[in-house]
Formats: structure tokens, sequence, C-alpha cells
């Protein structure tokens, strides 16, 4: 009884706070351009109800928190049935050709503009799974990755204006482009650690826009480019309808290839050398690993992948500006793999799905999507640091691994 | 000590500066095929500092750190990258554990495999046979280290799991993997208690009686340094005040001194 | 010459708010090595606090410096107020958790303040209303040094006076000392270790809002995004002079608000933040530890 009166009491003084803290911003809109005030005494309602029921939730969930971690911490092992059902290989082939099948005849079912949102939403799985790489894998925070992005999408446009390049040539120059940017971007801040590598990855993600910005004469401008071509189709001319249908085509044979080199990559000699580096840097270098030589080749494979992305997102779009490469679309992706789930190749692409489908189908909420990311980055923190999808648990097959039950 | 037999490591006069601090002092030490040798003293007399110079994590101010790998030329550890020093064949573990906690336990092993072996990004992506064969290669190799230090029934647990004890024989097995010929254990038998200290003690002397590597060891447990090392070096204040062998060192008055008002076991 | 001293004081002025700003992430810092993402929109919040509360005083006929010093002081007190909160809300629960963690929740809770802002208000540039007169005795050297110049350096100093004698002289900037030192031990010690970290907000929040109102009314507009650019040139600043370094920030601040306004005064303007951000790598390559930080040893 005294535990719900303490309860109540602990929430009426958030609400009490709440209303305080939110009440110049909240209630008070000041125009100070046509000299009017608007006084929004509603708001203060809602913001009282929402702080104190949000109250009692977040105890709720800290406690349930607190208990998790207890059982971890006494090394009782959970292991949710998804996970168990996820480390199913036959499970995992069965679900996968399903998914594919789905996605092979998405765009004969629905229309273009379908099509299109779905184009995006796989762009946005591509660069998750490039990003997953550098932070996910490697453990190496990158606040400016769209600028590689920007670079593919750059080196495209370009190459097509002035070359007259088509798609297909343009698609491994740009992801080779992104790489060689990851690795120039890779060399200074080797000796860097983790916070300092954020900033000085933002401070690069920035560079890149004002670049473009300024350096007319290589760029046009914050005006950009416009009229570059899309996807030739052995030279016949295609109409939006299908020219659409077709860029969604390559988009899915552009996952595939992702998920295929990215699982084989995590599965690898160098994927396990990422790990550990994250895991810890100084273990990791005395088991002999060059770190020098594992942090560039995290930077570079990341990047390769968003170089890539870039040439379809020019070609797609047909036209580029300095504008399509803020912070705000790093942190979208960094969203995609936090909220995915850090080095979960299949959480980041439900990850991608989920933050890129959801505000376009919820039109009435998108304004609030830039609000609830950030929100959601916080709360999965708390209360979920693994993500959508936690660390798959990988398994080896050895010599006598049956014998041995017997005996141990 | 036998003079017929082959010195591994010869760390002369080696010293290591911070700012005023003098934490090693000109310590000579020399390792030999097959020994098992134990650097002990008081807490902060500069014993992990010492071992951190040898493994490249710190660059020594002075003195020379020399490796005799056998039917190969000499080499200077000075100033080499942690992860040279460890291709070269020494391989160490950590006073507080260093595991690699999200990765499972074989795989925490597989990666001491890494520097012994070489297939790179493009024939990970490609993954023909070579990469593959190469891959079984290092579980099977990693597989049988765990049973050796008698993990291999957490083969596939997170290390983030395993008790206390079996995280530090884990760390072993890891060092072990990267083919050291010099295996340096920085207090392996630290928070252990009796059983798993026992337990210890059985798997160094058998990694010994192996013959491929010789271990240097740092420990506070002087029952466990007295019955398995064959040559002792006590360090006091970052100096080196005693060396010998077991006996000699339990009837060194200096050492006695150095030990007076800690307990020893001895 | 001429120009060069208008160069050097813009700089000045520029530097000491970017030394502001910095404090607060360097304090923060220092206690919990975490780079604290959110307070370039602390600072914005104080701004945005100190226009509503000067544009509802202008709008109902009041003016002059007393409004000024009115919305600076509310300013203030809402910005700790949510930098208290956000400590509460976004760190706390994550001390102990993988260092990546509460970055990440910093980010988050950057992104989200700004977009809460944007949503609460407004996406425009808002106009602060003019409250620094010009003063007379500024008159002959007004077109080097500008009377809200004077005022921004001013408040500055006195406010970088008080922060040093609350950290050198009080006991509670002795426990915020021996917190930065070894955080386990200030706590045997009897130190309550979370009021110390929820004050080091508090205070760099506080800081951070002075920075804000003055900026506002300097360049005469406010909008929900001034916060990011602020803060990530601020955490520049910082890093210059050695995280963790009170006076490095300070003097971080410093050169950078100089290093910027004689390039874009003698090389090119539209280039300005790229040599915000060449500085910094330069730095951070050749002196990670910063101006006058200290190289820190890993224990291993």
């Amino acid at each position: 009884m005294t535990d719900m009166l303490q309860n109540f009491k602990k929430s009426i003084l958030v609400s009490i706070w709440f209303v305080f803290l939110t009440f110049p911003l909240m209630v008070v809109r000041v125009n100070t351009m046509n000299q009017v005030v608007v006084w929004r005494w509603t708001n203060l309602v809602w913001v009282a109800i929402g702080s104190f029921v949000l109250s009692y939730l977040w105890r709720y969930m800290l406690a349930r928190q607190q208990v998790r971690k207890k059982v971890a911490d006494e090394g009782g092992e959970i292991r949710s049935k998804t996970q168990l059902l996820l480390e199913d290989m036959s499970f995992r082939y069965k679900a996968m050709g399903i998914i594919l099948l789905a996605a092979l005849v998405f765009p004969l079912v629905f229309d273009t503009y379908q099509s299109t949102i779905m184009i995006s939403a796989l762009i946005y799985v591509v660069l998750g799974l490039g990003l997953n790489i550098t932070v996910g894998l490697a453990g190496l925070l990158d606040l400016g990755y769209v600028a590689f992005f920007g670079v593919g999408a750059y080196s495209y446009a370009l190459l097509n204006h002035h070359f007259d390049l088509g798609f297909w040539i343009s698609l491994p120059i740009g992801g080779f482009l992104g790489c060689l940017f990851g690795v120039l971007l890779g060399f200074p801040i080797l000796r860097l650690r983790g916070d300092y590598l954020a900033i000085v990855t933002l401070g690069f993600g920035m560079i890149f826009k004002v670049v473009m910005e300024n350096w007319d004469s290589l760029s046009f401008g914050p005006s950009g480019i416009a009229n570059i071509d899309k996807p030739g189709f052995f030279g016949i001319d295609l109409n939006l309808a299908n020219s659409t249908i077709y860029i969604y085509y390559i988009m899915i044979g552009m996952v595939i290839f992702t998920i295929l080199v990215t699982t084989r990559l995590r599965n690898s000699r160098i994927g396990r050398a990422w790990i550990a580096m994250r895991e810890d840097e100084i273990a990791c270098v005395a088991m002999g690993i060059d770190i020098a030589r594992t942090k560039l080749s995290a930077y570079a494979l990341g990047a390769f992948w968003a170089g890539m992305v870039g040439v379809l997102f020019a070609s797609k779009t047909t036209f580029i500006n300095p504008a399509s490469f803020t912070f705000m679309e790093s942190a979208i992706i960094l969203s995609i793999v936090v909220l995915g789930g850090m080095g979960s190749i299949l959480g980041v692409i439900i990850g991608a799905f989920f933050l890129i489908l959801l505000p376009e189908y919820m039109r009435a909420f998108s304004e609030y999507r830039m609000l609830a990311f950030g929100a959601a980055m916080v709360l999965m923190m708390i209360f979920r640091p693994q993500g959508i999808i936690s660390n798959l648990r990988q398994t080896y097959e050895y010599k006598g691994s049956k014998e041995k039950i017997n005996n141990g | 000590m036998a003079e017929n037999k082959h010195k591994l490591l010869e760390v002369k006069r080696l010293t290591m500066d911070f700012g005023g601090l003098r934490a090693v002092d000109s310590v000579t030490l020399e390792v030999y095929e097959g020994d098992i040798a134990a650097l002990i003293g008081p807490n902060g007399a500069g014993k992990t500092t010492f071992f951190n110079c040898i493994t490249g994590i710190y660059n020594p101010t002075k003195g020379d750190i020399l490796l005799h790998p056998k039917g190969l030329k000499t080499r200077r550890l000075n100033g080499l990258k942690p992860n040279k020093v460890t291709e070269m064949g020494l391989a160490r573990t950590f006073q507080n554990i260093r595991l690699f906690p999200d990765m499972t336990v074989l795989e925490n092993v597989m990666i001491g495999r890494h520097c012994r072996t070489n297939s790179g990004i493009f024939r990970a992506i490609v993954r023909g046979r070579g990469v593959r064969e190469e891959e079984q290669q290092i579980i099977e190799s990693s597989y049988q280290l765990l049973e050796k230090v008698g993990l291999a029934k957490f083969a596939n647990e997170f290390s983030k799991n395993l008790p206390y004890g079996a995280q530090r024989r884990l760390e072993i097995a890891r060092a072990m993997a990267t083919e050291p010929f010099l295996l340096l254990l920085d207090e392996p038998a630290a928070g252990m208690n009796p059983q798993e200290t026992t337990d210890l003690e059985q798997l160094i002397c058998k990694i010994s009686a192996e013959g491929e590597m010789a271990i240097l060891l740092i420990e506070h447990d002087m029952k466990l340094v007295m019955n398995i090392s064959n040559s002792i070096y006590v360090m006091e204040y970052g100096k080196k005040i005693a060396e010998g062998a077991p006996r000699e060192i339990k009837d060194n008055p200096k050492v006695i001194e150095a030990y007076l008002g800690e307990e020893t076991d001895a | 010459m001429e120009y060069f001293l208008e160069l050097f004081f813009g700089g000045l002025t520029r530097g000491s708010i970017y030394a502001l700003i910095a404090l607060g992430y360097t304090m923060v810092y220092g206690i919990i090595q975490l780079i604290n993402f959110a307070h370039g929109e602390i600072y914005m919040i104080g701004a945005f606090v100190a226009l509503i509360v000067a544009g509802v005083c202008t709008i109902y006929g009041l003016s002059g410096v007393s409004i000024l010093i009115l919305a600076g002081i509310i300013a203030v007190i809402y910005a700790s107020a949510y930098g208290y909160t956000l400590e509460k809300i976004a760190y706390r629960p994550l001390r102990g958790a993988p260092r990546l963690s509460p970055l990440i929740s910093a980010i988050g809770m950057s992104i989200f303040l700004q977009n809460y802002v944007l949503l609460a208000q407004t996406s425009d540039f808002l106009p602060f209303p003019r409250l620094i007169p010009d003063f007379a005795f500024m008159e002959p050297v007004a077109h080097i040094i500008g009377s809200p110049e004077l005022v921004i350096l001013v408040t500055t100093f006195i406010t970088m006076i008080l922060l040093t004698l609350l950290i050198k002289k009080t006991r509670v900037g002795k426990a915020m000392r021996a917190t930065q030192q070894d955080m386990n031990m200030a706590r045997l010690v009897g130190i309550n270790v979370d009021r110390i970290i929820s004050l080091t907000f508090v205070i760099g929040s506080a800081l951070a809002a002075i920075g804000g109102v003055l900026v506002a009314s300097y360049i005469g507009q406010v909008n929900f995004y001034i916060g990011f650019l602020a803060g990530v040139k601020a955490f520049t600043a910082a890093v210059l002079g050695g995280i963790g370094s009170i006076p490095g920030a300070v003097l971080g601040g410093l050169v950078l608000g100089w290093a910027e306004s004689f390039a874009a005064g003698y090389i090119s303007s539209a280039y300005e933040d790229v040599f915000t951000f060449g500085l910094l790598v330069v730095i951070l390559i050749l002196r990670p530890a910063g101006i006058l930080g200290k190289a820190s040893k890993q224990k291993v």
C-alpha cells in the first residue's frame, strides 16, 4: 500500500517537473517577426498526463532490466525462442526462400509508387549493412558515413555528365572510390579512440558537404547535377514504370550480393579479427592481429557499399545535390544499425525496413519521425542494447564433437 | 643453470621510466628452453610493467630484449608492436582477464590462430577450397587446444558466461593458439580457489612437459611457484633483488625481508 | 592593421563563446569520459528560452538590458534543468555499460531535443530582439569592436572567474576535482558521486545557456538547428585544448575562434567549417591529448 503511494507520489513529482521543464517551449509560442504570442495551455495537460504515465512505465522497465541483469550475472543465459529458431539453419533457409520469392513478385503485384518506396528501403538496407561492418563488427563509430554515399553518387553523376559513362561501368568505380575515401579517412584517425573517432568522422561528413556546396567548378554547387542517366537496359528506352521495376530488381540483386559478401566476411578470419578488435583492442593486438590493417579494412569495406549504392541512388533520382548528404542521413543509417542490432546482419535488414517503411506508411506521423528515431536510440541503449536481433551465436562443426559428450 | 640448454629470451638491463618514476630498473633475466621461470615480488614491484615491455605494449626506456628462436636469427624486440612480438613467438595472458566476451569460447581460441593463417579479404569473399580447408583446420586445432585445457565442453558458449577459473584457462589456450615458444602468464592463479589452482598447476606442468614452449610467469601464490618453477627471479621496487632455484630463493635473506609483513605461504 | 584588429576581436568574441560551451563538454568528459553530444542542444534550448522570454517581454512593451538579464537568468535555470534531466534519463542508467552505448544515447538525445524544439516551436529563424544598446564610450573604436562584443567578452570573463573560484575554493569544487581524479575513491571517502555528476551537468548547461543568450542577442536570430554546429565546434575546441582540462577548454576555444576568424577573413569564408575540422584532425594526429592535456597510459 505504501509502495503504491510512494510510486504515485514519485510520478506526480515527475509530472510536475516535466510541466515546468516543457512550459516555455510547449506552451508559449512567440513570433518575434509579427509580434504575436500564442499560449497553448492544452499542451500543458498533455505533458502532465503523458509524463505521469511514462514515469510508471519507465520504472517498470528499469526494474525488469535489473532482474535480467542479475540473472545474467549469475551465469544464467537467457536465450529467447526467436534466437534459438534463428540459430536453426534449416529454418533460416526456408525463411530466406519465402522472403526471396515475395521480393521477386513484389513489383508485379504492387504499383510503381510502392516499388519506389521499396527501392529506397533497399538502399538503406545496403547502407545499413555497410555501416554494420564499420560500427557493428569492428566497433568503430562512424558519424560521417553519408559522405561515402555522396562520393558514390557524385562519382556517377560526374562521370555520366562529363564522359557519358554508363551505370554498369560506374557501379564498381563508385564502390572503389568509396573504398578509397574510406582508407583516406582511416589513415589519419587510426590512433584515435572511440569518442574522438566519432567527432572526426562527423567532421569529415560535414567537410564533404561543405566542399560539394562550394566547389562549383567540380560539383555545380548547391544547385546540384540533373539529368543523370537511369541504368541502361541493353540500349532499350524504358518508360517510368518499367525502369522503376528494373531498378528494383537491380537493387534486389545488390542486396543479395551485399548479404552474401558481408556474411562471408563476418565468418572469415578478417571478420573475427574485426569482432575481436571491437571486444578488446589490447587483447586483440596481443594475439598478433595488426590493428592498423584491421581498422583500415573495416573502413574501406564499410565505405565500399555506400559508394556503390550511391551510384544507384544517383541513377534512381536522376538528380543529386549536397542537401541529400546531411548528418541526419548518417544518423538514420546509424540508428538502423543500432536498432537492428550491432553486428547482426538480419537485425540490420529488419531495422532498415522498420525505420524507412514505417514513416512512409504512417504519413500522419512522418513529422515525428526524427523525434522517434532519437528517442528510440536512447531507449534501445538503455533497455535493449543488443538491438532487435541480438548477437547470434556462431557454432562450428569439429571432429569428435559427439564423442566428447560421453566423456566430458 | 644447465649450460647445454638453448637460451630463448635474454633481457639485458631493462629500464622503464614513467615521467620521473622508474618502474623497472635495470632488470636482467634469461629464460631457457624447457624452463618454467617465475617472476615474483610484492605488489607494485614492476612485474607487470616488465611483461608489458617485453610484449611491446610499452617501449622500454633502456636495455635490450633479445629473442633467440631456435634455428633462426636473434631478434631485438625493443619498440616492436605487440602483434609483431606475438608473431615472433611470444604470447601472453593478462592479469585482469581480457577475453572477447561476446565471442564463443572456440572463437576466442580461433583468434589466436589469426597470425598463423593468411587468407585475405578477397579470398574470404570467394571462399574457395583453400580458404575452407584453412577455416576447418583453424577450427580443429582450436578445438584440440580447448581439449587440452579442459574446456572442450564449453566450446560454443559465450566466453563471458564461463566461470572465473575457466576464463583464465581459456586465456592460456588462446595464447597457445598463436604457437609461441615462450608463454608469458601474468598471475594465472589470481582469484582462483585451491582446487582451481591445483588444476592450473597440472595444466602448466603438462604444457611444459610437452616441450614446445617455455613458460615465464608472474605469480603471488608461493606454493604454486615453488612447486612448478625451476628458476625464480625476485623483484622489488623495480629492481631485481634475487634469482636462483626455488630452494635458494626460499632461504635468501633479501627475499625474506622484501616479503616481511606480507604473508608467505612458503 | 585595422582589419587585423577587427578579425582579432571578432575571433576573440567567437572564441570566448566556444570556450563557454567547451567547458561543459570538458567538465562532463573529465568526470564520466562521455562526449555529451546533446550539449549543443542545451545551448540551443538556452538561447530559445531566452528568445521566448525576451520576445514576450518586448511584445508586452518592456525593453532594455534588464530584460536581457532576466531572459539570461531564466535561460540559465531552464538549461540547467534540461541538463540535469538529460543526465538522469539518458546517461545514468548506462553507467558501466560499454563505452559506445552512452555515446549513441547522447546522439539520440541530441536528435530528440532538436526535433522537440522544431515541433514545439518552428523551423524558421526567429529574430532576437536587440537589447544591447550602443554604448557612447565605445564609439571611437566601434569599427573594430562593437558594444555587443564588449558585453560578450566581459560576461565571459566574469563567468570564467566565478567558475574558477567555484572549482578551486569551494567544498563542492574540491569534491568535483576528487571525483574527476578517481570516482571510486571519491565514493569511498564519502562523496556523493551521483550528486557531483548531476552538478557537473547543471554547471556545464548553465555555462552553455549563457553562451546561447549572448550569441542569440549578438547574431540576432535563433533556430532549432544552431546547437548542432556550435556543439561540434565547441567540442573541437575542448579537444584542441585537451579534453578534461578546464584551462584547456578556454585556450582551445580562443585558438579556434581566432583560427576561424583569420581563415575566414584572409582566405575564404565559404570553407570556414573545413578549417575547423582540418585543425581538429591535424591536432589529433600530432598531439592526441590536446594542447594542455596529459597523455594517458591505458592500464593493462
